[in-house]
C-alpha cells in the first residue's frame, strides 16, 4: 500500500523565483523521514511539490521529476486530483471543516469525491480512522459535534483520522506540532511511530529532538541567503545526522552554532 | 483593592480611584484620563445614535400605524369600494411578493454564479473588470431600469410572451392570453432581479474570496476537485452570509418602487404572469399618493405599513436560518 518517493533534480518556483533549486532524494516506503533546517529553506515548499499541491498557488511551477514509485507525477496528463488522493497532507495548523461533525470530517474524504456508502461502513470507516489517529476514546461520544470543538491536539489527530481515512500511499506532514502543547505533541509522535507500518510518511520539523525520536532518515535544507534558492545539502540515517555528520553546516545547524 | 486586582482588570475599570502598579514606569501614569474621556466620549456618541435610531424608527412605525386606522377599520362604503381594506390590500401583497420572489429565484443562482467565477474561476485579468462592471450596475437609478425595462426589455420579451401562451397556456401563470407591449408582472420581476443581482454579487464576491485559504487546502489535499473544493470549504463557510445577500436583495426587490411602477402597467390581480394586470404595494403608493386624499391617503399608508411587517418578518426568518447553523459556521 506505501510507496517509495523519488524526487530527480527538483527545482521549484514562485512565479520567476526559485525558492528549491536542484532537490535529489529517495524515500523508502514504510519510513519516516525528517525534513530539518533553518526557516524559509524551503521544506514546506518541496513537501508541497509531493502531492501537486505547490501549484495550487497562483504561478507557482515545478520543474524536474517527482516518481511515487515508478510512476512521474509531474508526467504530463496525470491528473493532480488523484495524485492527492494517494498522497495525504497533515497541515501545520490543524484545519477540520469548522462546518462538519467530527464523523463527517473524517469521512469528508469519501464525501467530497461523491462515494456513497451504507451507514455500516461509514460507521467502519470513521472507528477505524478514529482508532488509528488515537482519538476514537476522546470523541466517540460526541461524534455528531464540529469538530471546531476539539482542543488543538484532538483537531490536528482529527486531521490525521481524515487523512488515513482515504487509505493514501503517503502521508506529508508539515510541522504538524507547532500549534500543539507538548502532551498532544507526544501523542501525535506515537502515532507517527504506529503509522510506519502501513504508510510512508515525510515530516517537516523544527525540532531536533522530534526529528530524532521519529524518524528513520532526516534530510537537512539550508538556503545560502535571502533571496537564493534553498538546497538539500544531506540526507542520511538520523543516527548518522545527528552524531556524525557528514557536511559542515549541517554540524553546525544541529550543534546550534548556525549563524 | 489590590495591586493585582487592578492590573488585572485595567481595561474594564471606568472608576479612577485604584492606584498604579509599582511597577509603573516613572513618568508614564497608567491613570490616563484623557483617554479614558476619548472611551467616555465615543461610548456616549454610539448610545446617542443608538438611541436616535430607535426613536426614528419608533416615530416612523408610529406615524404608519397612526394614519392607517382609519382605513384599515372602514367599511366598504367609506373605502369606496366593494371590498374591505384587507381585501384591496391583499392582490397587492400576492404582486409584491410574487414579483420579488421571482426576482430572488432569478437572481440568486446567477449572482452566485458570477460570484463564484469572479472569485475561484476567471483569470485575474477578467475577474477584476468584471467584477466593477457589476457593482456598476448597483449604480444605476431605478428610474432608468424602469424606462428601460417598460420601453426595450418589455418589448423585447413580447415573442417568448406569445410563444409562452400558445404552447404553455394551460399552465394558469402563462395564459390565457399574453400582454402586446410586455409590460407585465414578470417582466417587472425580471427588471428587480437585474437590480438586486449586483447586491447578491458582490456580498458573495467579498464572501467567497474571504474563504480561509486553510479549509481550500484542506479540501484539495484530500483530492476534491475545484467545485469539490468549493461546496466542502466555500459554501458551508458563505451559508449564513449567502443567506444574509438573498434577504438584503429580497428587501430590496420587495420595496423597489419606481422601476416597478414605470414597467408594470397595473390591473386586478391575476394569475397569469404575462398578461396585463397584477400590481404590487409600492408600484401602487407610487401611482397613487400624490392625489390621494383623507380615506385614501389612509388606505395607502397603511399598505405600507403591511409592506413593512412583510419585509420585518422576512427579516427575522432570515436571522432564524441564520442561527439554526451557528454551532458549525466556524466561528467557533
Ligand atoms: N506563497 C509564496 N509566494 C512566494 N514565495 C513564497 C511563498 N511561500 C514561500 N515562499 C518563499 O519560498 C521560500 C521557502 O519558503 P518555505 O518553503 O515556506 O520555507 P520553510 O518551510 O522551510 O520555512 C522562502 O523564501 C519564502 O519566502
Ligand atoms: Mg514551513
Amino acid at each position: 500500500m506505501s510507496k517509495s518517493i523519488e524526487a530527480i533534480d527538483l527545482d521549484v518556483y514562485y512565479g520567476s523565483f526559485l525558492a528549491v533549486e536542484g532537490v535529489n532524494i529517495r524515500i523508502e516506503p514504510r519510513t519516516v523521514t525528517a525534513f530539518i533546517g533553518p526557516s524559509g529553506c524551503g521544506k514546506t515548499t518541496f513537501l508541497r511539490t509531493m502531492n501537486r499541491m505547490h501549484e495550487v498557488l497562483p504561478n507557482a511551477t515545478v520543474k524536474g521529476q517527482l516518481l511515487l514509485d515508478a510512476e512521474d507525477i509531474y508526467a504530463s496528463g496525470v491528473d493532480p486530483v488523484r495524485v492527492r488522493s494517494k498522497v495525504g497532507m497533515v497541515f501545520q495548523r490543524p484545519n477540520p471543516f469548522p462546518t462538519m461533525s467530527i464523523r463527517d470530517n473524517v469521512l469528508a474524504g469519501f464525501r467530497l469525491n461523491g462515494i456513497r456508502m451504507g451507514k455500516a461502513q461509514a460507521d467502519e470507516i470513521t472507528e477505524r480512522s478514529l482508532k488509528g489517529a488515537n482519538l476514537w476514546n476522546e470523541v466517540k461520544d460526541r461524534l455528531d459535534k464540529p469538530g471546531s470543538g476539539l482542543s488543538g491536539g484532538q483537531q490536528q489527530r482529527l486531521c490525521i483520522a481524515r487523512t488515513i481515512a482515504v487509505q493514501p500511499e503517503v502521508i506529508l506532514m508539515d510541522e504538524p506540532c507547532s500549534a500543539l502543547d507538548p502532551i498532544s505533541t507526544l501523542a501525535v509522535e506515537d502515532l507517527i511511530g504506529e503509522l510506519k507500518e502501513h504508510y510512508t510518511i515525510v515530516i517537516v520539523t523544527h525540532n531536533m529532538q522530534q526529528a530524532s525520536r521519529v524518524s528513520d532518515k532526516t534530510a537537512f535544507f539550508n538556503i545560502a541567503g535571502t533571496g537564493k534558492p534553498g538546497k538539500l545539502i544531506e540526507f542520511d540515517y538520523t543516527d548518522k545526522i545527528f552524531s556524525n555528520p557528514s557536511v559542515q553546516s549541517t554540524e553546525d545547524y544541529i550543534t546550534g552554532r548556525f549563524g | 483593592m489590590s495591586q493585582t486586582e487592578t492590573r488585572g482588570s485595567a481595561v474594564a475599570q471606568t472608576t479612577d480611584t485604584e492606584q498604579p502598579p509599582v511597577d509603573a514606569p516613572a513618568g508614564v501614569p497608567l491613570d490616563n484620563r484623557s483617554g479614558r474621556f476619548g472611551d467616555r466620549l465615543f461610548s456616549g456618541i454610539s448610545l446617542a445614535a443608538g438611541i436616535v435610531i430607535l426613536v426614528v424608527l419608533a416615530g416612523v412605525a408610529a406615524f404608519l400605524i397612526r394614519d392607517a386606522i382609519p382605513a384599515v377599520v372602514a367599511s366598504p362604503e367609506e373605502l369606496d369600494r366593494d371590498t374591505s381594506f384587507w381585501g384591496y390590500v391583499g392582490p397587492l401583497v400576492a404582486g409584491s411578493v410574487v414579483a420579488s420572489l421571482i426576482a430572488i429565484l432569478v437572481a440568486t443562482p446567477v449572482g452566485v454564479g458570477i460570484a463564484l467565477f469572479i472569485s475561484h474561476y476567471a483569470p485575474k485579468r477578467l475577474a477584476q473588470p468584471l467584477g466593477y462592471v457589476i457593482d456598476l450596475l448597483a449604480a444605476i437609478p431605478s428610474v432608468v431600469y424602469g424606462a428601460w425595462g417598460a420601453l426595450v426589455f418589455g418589448a423585447a420579451l413580447v415573442p417568448g410572451y406569445a410563444w409562452l401562451s400558445e404552447h404553455l397556456s394551460f399552465i394558469p401563470i402563462f395564459g390565457p392570453t399574453h400582454s402586446t407591449t410586455g409590460r407585465t408582472l414578470l417582466t417587472a420581476a425580471l427588471v428587480l432581479a437585474v437590480m438586486v443581482l449586483p447586491i447578491i454579487t458582490s456580498l458573495c464576491r467579498e464572501l467567497f474570496l474571504q474563504t480561509p485559504k486553510l479549509h481550500e487546502e484542506a479540501a484539495l489535499a484530500l483530492g476534491a476537485t475545484r467545485w469539490e473544493m468549493i461546496k466542502a470549504a466555500v459554501f458551508p463557510f458563505a451559508r449564513a452570509g449567502i443567506v444574509s445577500a438573498v434577504m438584503l436583495g429580497l428587501g430590496r426587490a420587495l420595496g423597489e418602487t419606481m422601476a416597478v411602477a414605470l414597467v408594470l402597467s397595473p390591473g386586478p390581480l391575476t394569475a397569469s404572469l404575462i398578461s396585463t394586470g397584477n400590481s404590487t404595494i409600492p408600484a401602487e403608493i407610487a401611482l397613487g399618493f400624490s392625489e390621494a386624499f383623507g380615506i385614501r391617503r389612509s388606505e395607502l399608508i397603511a399598505a405600507g405599513l403591511v409592506l413593512f411587517v412583510i419585509t420585518l418578518v422576512v427579516n427575522v426568518l432570515a436571522r432564524l436560518v441564520v442561527a439554526r447553523y451557528k454551532d458549525f459556521s466556524g466561528a467557533n
